[in-house]
């Protein structure tokens, strides 16, 4: 399977996709461990994916959602928006709201966080 | 990079700004944090604003020359 179906099948797939410079556990870039913060302050559950075992993942996923700079969140499929759009959607309450329209009302009693690798 | 052309890039897609600023980070020329305020922006959701930002800043972006960008928008005056 090429990264772009991977990766498809992981934004389709999951409640919450986060591609991310690193890990959860090992968070390599400042933007994608503040996207994470914001995403486990809402209580949200993470699925995540690292993008820099191999550049192509980068370059297929920008292509996918025509969004250029990582992280990227994605909410049922939908962009929801990179570390910035994230972190103020989470602030104003939004993002809470936001997860509580797709995922349900109980969507924080099921978090969980997960990594999925690609490569 | 100076903060000076992403200003111009900016001022020339959003001539209606009613707020336009591009720091510097770091100082290093790389690390920037711009911010837009602009009633052209209205309506659209922060997705579609940052793309916005994202377009008027394509060339450097692609190019290298923004290492990392925050992004703060606004849709009302």
């Amino acid at each position: 399977m090429s990264y772009s179906d991977k990766i498809k099948n992981v934004i389709d797939g999951s409640d919450v996709a986060l591609f991310m410079k690193g890990t959860p556990s090992f968070v390599m870039c400042g933007n994608s461990g503040r996207a994470l913060e914001a995403l486990r302050r809402a209580g949200a559950p993470v699925t995540a994916v690292d993008i820099l075992p191999d550049p192509e993942i980068r370059q297929d996923l920008s292509a996918i959602s025509g969004w250029p700079t990582i992280p990227q969140v994605f909410v049922k499929g939908e962009l929801v928006g990179g570390a910035d759009i994230v972190e103020e959607l989470e602030q104003s309450g939004e993002l809470e709201a936001k997860l509580r329209e797709k995922l349900g009302d109980g969507y924080a009693a099921a978090r969980s966080e997960e990594t999925v690798s690609l490569a | 990079m100076s903060t000076q052309p992403l200003r111009e890039l900016l001022e020339r897609a959003f001539p209606d700004a009613t707020e336009l600023d591009v720091l510097d980070r770091t100082g290093g020329g790389d690390h920037f944090q711009v911010v837009v305020t602009a009633p052209s922006l209205g309506g659209l959701s922060l997705v579609e604003q940052h793309r916005r930002v994202y377009e008027a800043l394509a060339t450097p972006l692609a190019d290298g020359t923004i290492h990392e960008l925050r992004i703060k928008t606004k849709g009302s005056a």
